[in-house]
């Protein structure tokens, strides 16, 4: 089981996630943050998220943070 | 249990004030990251910033920096390096400063095989002060100093520094990387590693420029702009390991 966590007040919507992320996990959501940004929201409703990593490597404003449970 | 596979730095915090899409944010997180896996002690180390987008980095790093004259950075970086050998110093540059005013200083660096660190963030303009022509600039971009497009008639052609500082004796290492996708940010992190390992070892001189972006200057959106580093960019900065292992 893998979780992605979403800092909303560091993202600044680039979609970087949103193109990269392999299982199309991350959207951007509706709501702005106090920046004024539309941030990046994971939806992942079916466990399908690997813990590739790749959202977080990819986040120009360290935004992300990848966490996976060990069975 | 849970473990993390990806986790902020304990040296970069993040929420630094860089526009949306800046390449410079995925960069400094890469340089932090890359300090703390080769366990290079932060009270150790020395971050020096010429003014422009990099600096506004500072207050999110937990890491000494020392602000220096624009282009001077190779120049403090010699005199730091000298006077304790030990400190990790690492110059964290722009096209601006690095090809433009400090050239001389970063070739000269290189000459006299100063064992330091030299990080040049290309994104083709002097980004900060509101996108003027640099001597990075491609032919046929358009800048604010420009505008119809630079012309090699008028303003000359752009400068691949990183092959010019691989010609220079005192080199130790020489590349060119950059991180618009996972698969180059990794290449980028491990010739960083080599770069960083170098300075640690007392091998000598090490450049690693970067290819990055500016959407707002570039006046497109973070992903087009990703485009246009893989599309036009590239064409003129080669990506690839000029001189060294």
């Amino acid at each position: 089981m893998s979780r992605i966590v979403i800092e909303k007040e560091l993202c600044k919507g680039c979609e970087y996630c949103v193109t990269y992320c392999p299982k199309q996990l991350i959207h951007i959501g509706t709501a702005f943050n106090s920046m004024g940004f539309k941030y990046a929201v994971p939806e992942d409703k079916e466990g399908q998220c690997t813990a590739c990593g790749i959202c977080a490597l990819m986040c120009p404003d360290a935004a992300i943070e990848v966490y996976q449970t060990e069975k | 249990m849970e473990k993390a596979v990806y986790q902020r730095s304990k040296l970069y915090m993040g929420g630094h004030p860089l526009c949306s899409g800046c390449m410079h944010g995925l960069i400094g997180k890469l340089i932090l990251d890359t300090l703390e896996e080769l366990e290079i002690a932060p009270e150790n180390t020395t971050l020096l910033f010429p003014p422009g987008c990099g600096p506004q980095q500072d207050f999110c790093i937990n890491i000494n920096t020392v602000m220096v004259g624009l282009g001077r950075s190779a120049a403090v970086a010699t005199g730091i390096k000298r006077g304790n050998p030990d400190h990790f110093v690492l110059c964290w540059d722009g096209d601006g400063a690095d090809a433009a005013i400090g050239i001389g200083d970063v070739i000269h660096a290189a000459a006299r095989k100063e064992n330091i660190t030299v990080i040049m963030v290309n994104n083709s303009l002097f980004a900060n002060t509101g996108g003027q022509m640099a001597p990075t600039t491609l032919l046929g971009q358009k800048s604010t100093t420009c505008p119809q497009g630079r012309k090699e008639d008028v303003e000359g052609y752009p400068i691949n520094l990183a092959e010019i500082l691989a010609q220079v004796e005192g080199t130790r290492f020489s590349a060119r990387m950059a991180v618009y996708d996972p698969a180059h940010v990794r290449k980028a992190k491990k010739a960083l590693k080599t770069a960083f390992r170098l300075q640690v070892e007392k091998k000598g001189f090490a450049f690693v420029e970067f290819l990055s972006n500016c959407p707002t200057n570039w006046h497109m959106t973070p992903l087009k702009s990703i485009e246009h580093i893989k599309e036009m960019s590239q064409l003129q900065y080669p990506i690839g390991i000029f001189k060294g292992e």
